[in-house]
């Protein structure tokens, strides 16, 4: 080298650190800049030393290199005279590649100038002291005119072979002493006759690098920049084994580099319904306005939402219910309700299953007389029908008369009876209400019919989450899924509601009994001396558990009624029909099980008890509690411990059955209309038959003739007298 | 699901109602960490609980480095004794073809099953002799493990790579579903050697990456529709529940590593799907 002196390592720092600062990496200024005055006083010792690496250094800078800082690249390789062989140096890549890397991620655009870079790892190269690019540059570029150190060292000289067409001050003006840099357009490359061809051996380079910077038309990145990405990230990340999971960082760095993350001011789209969904809840937990302290008062005093939290807790020592978190939501959820609905009591009855989304569901008890509005809306309605189809069959009544030859015969099947629905007792005695999630609002379900109930037991359906959507089955349906759902949590309650035995008992009043004449108690009250059965036998015998819910008949009510009793709105029309009723007069009163009847009197489903018991804990008896499950309603249990008990559900609202399902048999054909002479086709008659008959009608004609010739002969035998 | 994240999981796929109680889970995490040791597993997964009327089975998987070689399956009855199973075969599967109805919970009970043997004798008569058949409840047991896992054991697409030499490894740097993927069905595979790949047309083939994609998806799956997607949790989580073996659930949160699946039933299939639908 020249003169190893002063004036460049001077220079230098001056140097770097302007164009640091013209930089669009401001941040990067003050690394440049501590790193230079470091730097550059090793600058000359290492200069001494020989270098090695600088390819790896080369392969390392980070950043996409426009052109003008190809041509830098090109002058650095230049510099540094025999880069490839070089393999040692392994702590080149590394300050480097931090400070590159940090470049890449603090710039999105990542386009940071290679210039900045060179000096940048020259500078951090020599920080090593482990020699540099310098040390290598010196011995390969004695020979060289204008290389790329002789710039450092001979900044001063005159005779700037290349143009400076880019902000790289690495090409000194007029005065080396102050460096003046003016930000010059958009380089190009300029290749002085001055300069010396470049040894094939860093020609090869140079082309090497020229092609890996290339980018494609689909794409920005070229492999160089990809490759400088996906190194400084495992070596960031330093996981173990990256050779293994090399496939696996290459792709996951293409793709980092086209999906940028957003910026802070645009919300992530694709979260977008999370974000819905959590400003709902939140709702949940903000508490309504109003005295901090009334609001507690009152709270505390009565409060129709049960104590969730602890049947939670109970269910989940037996391995059943939903998490601690979504229980708490459930119960914020049903407060709300609590405070929208004028609710007397409530309960948490469970979780359906659906295909889109689920159910969560609510048993409520209205307070009396609050829900006599909907119910007077409901009957009305039916009111309406039946007027409707009364003057339909007035109508036809009429045409019959009319045309009584030519009459259409009137069909004579007659739909069978509708059995009326209980109202507020059996099967309608809770409201039940759903939502899909704690947070959403809640619907109420209609009341449920015994025809609904039926034709529930008949079908076998997914639910799809929806309350709308049509309940596509044979037999048909009456009613859509909000319908179906509100029959199969009929179903699910009277199955499998069980409490043990003597929590309740029934209210005494003797006279009851007769008067009903024996069809089973429906009102129960809690036992205020229920002391609570041990958990062991609870587990151990069935019989001590009972049902406190009425059985469901086969007709689908709790309580039977006469479906031929013909109420008042059917006997005006009664009077024509009852000729044509011949339908049984005689219909068998349907006994079901009475109320609170043991679990032991259950049937047993192909040799298996309906019901398994179970302790919760066998390793902790004594603070377990009672399990009971059922298999005829998968997903139905009950827990008792000590004077606590409790019913859930949590399933697809489907009962078990060994045999595969049955769909229903379409109904026979109808019978048709009886044969009578009215209707039956007469046979034509045959060629013989009617030859018969015109011949005797000719004759007869011919006969009717004669005599009327006779007569008018006689006539005309008169008149000629 | 895996057992290093047992806790986690547990609570995430606790949407369908049924989980461990605290004493088994516990118990799980100290049993299944004994289990890795003794038998030198990679990864041990809890497979699940088979309900039976006396007892329940409580079912882990042991794996190796290859995810896809047959795994070892281990059964308890209390979450700390666990009992290697044997592998399963097509004879238990023609075998366990005629058992209907619930586990019982004892392992060595025996189901009986009376076919009809006819033999002809040379006499040209034939006779019929009743042949009492007894199938243990273990065989029962892997063999519905077995089908378990072979029709509906997922996997989110990512989650594993194939490498360049054969073995299926776990991905690493599967940073999860992003939401717009989540809620496809394409997006996961069954999490057993594949069956359909080749079927594909050589369009579809096309875009198929061979390190991810080298999995059935469920998208053809038969019956259509045997799969019920949901988001829980504030759209935060996704459930993948299975209508053809009710009671598995699979769980993940979107963007995130989390996944796995679980079977809490009866071990009994829905055959009657398709009217169900």
């Amino acid at each position: 080298m020249g003169d190893p002196s002063e004036p460049p390592s001077g220079q230098y720092p001056n140097r770097r650190s302007f164009q640091a600062s013209e930089q669009r990496h401001s941040l990067e200024a003050s690394q440049p800049q501590a790193a230079v005055p470091e730097g550059a006083p090793q600058m000359l010792p290492a200069q001494q030393r020989g270098s090695q690496g600088i390819p790896s250094m080369r392969w390392s800078e980070g950043a996409s290199l426009p052109e003008q800082e190809d041509w830098l690249m090109s002058q650095t390789f230049q510099a540094t005279g025999t880069p490839i062989a070089h393999t040692e140096h392994p702590s080149f890549p590394l300050g480097f590649q931090t400070q590159a890397y940090l470049e890449d991620g603090r710039t999105l655009a990542g386009r940071t100038l290679a210039g900045e870079y060179t000096t940048n790892l020259m500078l951090q190269q020599l920080q090593q002291g482990q020699g540099g690019l310098l040390q290598q540059l010196e011995p390969a570029y004695q020979p060289a005119g204008a290389s790329f150190l002789s710039q450092f060292d001979s900044y001063h000289r005159e005779n700037q072979p290349f143009k400076l067409g880019t902000q790289h001050s690495f090409y000194p003006r007029d005065d080396p002493a102050t460096p003046t840099f003016s930000l010059s357009e958009q380089g190009f490359l300029y290749y002085s006759p001055e300069v010396p061809e470049p040894p094939p051996r860093e020609l090869a380079v140079q082309n090497a690098k020229a092609y890996l910077l290339q980018t494609s038309v689909g794409s920005d990145l070229s492999l160089y920049e990809h490759l400088v990405n996906l190194l400084t990230k495992i070596l960031n990340q330093r996981p173990e084994d990256p050779l293994s999971i090399l496939e696996s960082m290459n792709r996951t760095t293409q793709w980092e580099w086209f999906h940028r993350k957003m910026d802070t001011l645009r919300d992530d789209p694709e979260m977008q319904s999370t974000y819905e969904m959590a400003e709902k809840q939140r709702g949940l937990f903000i508490q309504g306005g109003g005295d901090r302290e009334q609001d507690m008062e009152e709270e505390v005093a009565e409060t129709a939402v049960p104590n969730i939290m602890e049947t939670a807790f109970h269910l989940e020592q037996a391995g059943v219910g939903l998490s601690v978190e979504e229980s708490f939501r459930i119960y914020l959820a049903l407060k709300q309700l609590v405070e929208q609905q004028p609710v007397h009591t409530c309960r948490f009855w469970g979780k359906i299953l659906g295909l889109r989304r689920s159910y969560l569901v609510a048993e409520v008890e209205f307070r009396e007389g609050e829900e006599e509005g909907e119910e007077e809306e409901g009957e009305e309605l039916l009111e309406g029908g039946d007027t409707l189809e009364q003057p339909g069959g007035e109508e036809e009544g009429e045409e019959d008369e009319e045309k009584v030859a030519d009459a259409v015969p009137k069909p004579q099947w007659k739909p069978p009876p509708v059995v009326p629905r209980e109202s507020r007792a059996g099967t309608n005695k809770y409201l039940y209400f759903v939502c899909a999630e704690p947070g959403r609002p809640w619907t109420r379900l209609p009341p449920v019919t015994p025809a609904q109930i039926v034709c529930a037991r008949k079908i076998r359906k997914f639910f799809t989450g929806h309350l709308d959507a049509p309940v596509v089955s044979y037999p048909p349906f009456p009613g859509n899924e909000a319908n179906y759902l509100r029959a199969q949590i009929a179903r699910i309650s009277a199955a499998t509601h069980i409490s043990p035995l003597g929590f309740y008992q029934f209210s005494e009043e003797e006279g009851d009994e007769e008067d009903e004449g024996g069809a089973g108690r429906d009102s129960f009250e809690e036992n205020a001396d229920f002391e609570g059965i041990p958990v062991l036998e609870l587990v151990d015998s069935l019989a001590n558990w009972v049902h406190h819910t009425q059985h469901i008949l086969p007709q689908g009510r709790c309580t039977w009624v006469n479906p031929l009793q013909k109420s008042d709105e059917e006997e005006e029309l009664g009077e024509e029909e009852e000729k044509g009723d011949e339908g049984p007069d005689e219909v068998e009163q349907e006994i079901g099980p009475p109320l609170l009847t043991p679990l032991s009197e259950d049937a047993e489903i192909m040799n298996m008890s309906p019901w398994t018991t179970r302790v919760s804990c066998t390793l902790c008896p004594q603070y377990s509690v009672a399990v009971v499950r059922s298999n005829l309603w998968p997903g139905a249990y009950a827990f008792a411990s000590g004077k606590k008990f409790e019913n859930l559900y949590i399933g697809w609202g489907h009962k078990y059955s060994p045999d595969n399902f049955n769909p229903a048999l379409p109904a026979p054909v109808q019978q048709e209309y009886a044969s009578g002479p009215e209707i039956t086709e007469m046979s034509d008659p045959t060629v013989e038959e009617e030859q018969a008959l015109r011949a005797a009608q000719e004759q007869a004609l011919a006969a009717a003739e004669d005599e009327e010739e006779d007569e008018e002969e006689e006539e005309g035998e008169d008149l000629d007298d | 699901m895996d057992s290093e994240s047992l806790l986690l999981s547990l609570e995430l796929a606790a949407g369908t109602g049924q989980g461990l109680s605290p004493d088994r889970r516990t118990a799980l995490l100290t049993s299944l960490l004994l289990v890795k040791r003794d038998y030198r597993y990679e990864r041990v997964l809890f497979w699940g609980r088979i309900l039976g009327i006396v007892a329940d089975y409580y079912i882990a998987q042991g794996l190796g480095e290859d995810q896809l070689a047959p795994r070892k399956t281990l059964y308890s009855l209390n979450c700390m004794e666990w009992s290697l199973l044997p592998p399963a075969t097509e004879e238990m599967a023609a075998q366990m073809a005629v058992v209907k109805g619930r586990f019982m919970g004892d392992p060595s009970h025996e189901y009986e099953h009376t076919e009809f043997q006819r033999t002809t004798a040379e006499g040209e008569k034939t006779f019929e002799d009743d042949v009492v058949v007894q199938v243990k409840e273990e065989t029962r047991l892997v063999s519905v493990i077995d089908q378990i896992d072979k029709a509906v054991a997922i996997i989110p697409r990512g989650a594993l790579f194939k490498t360049p030499f054969g073995p299926v490894h776990v991905n690493r740097t599967f940073e999860g579903l992003p939401l717009s993927e989540a809620r496809k069905l394409s997006s996961y595979f069954h999490f057993r050697e594949p069956v359909d790949l080749k079927n594909r047309t050589l369009l579809e083939k096309a875009d198929l990456d061979p390190s991810l994609d080298f999995l059935d998806s469920l998208e053809n799956d038969i019956p259509k529709g045997s799969w019920s997607i949901q988001m829980e949790r504030g759209n935060s989580l996704v459930v993948l529940r299975s209508l053809l073996w009710p009671g598995l659930t699979f769980f993940h949160t979107p963007r995130t590593r989390n996944h796995g699946y679980i079977y809490v039933g009866t071990g009994e299939k829905n055959m009657d799907l398709p009217f169900m639908l």
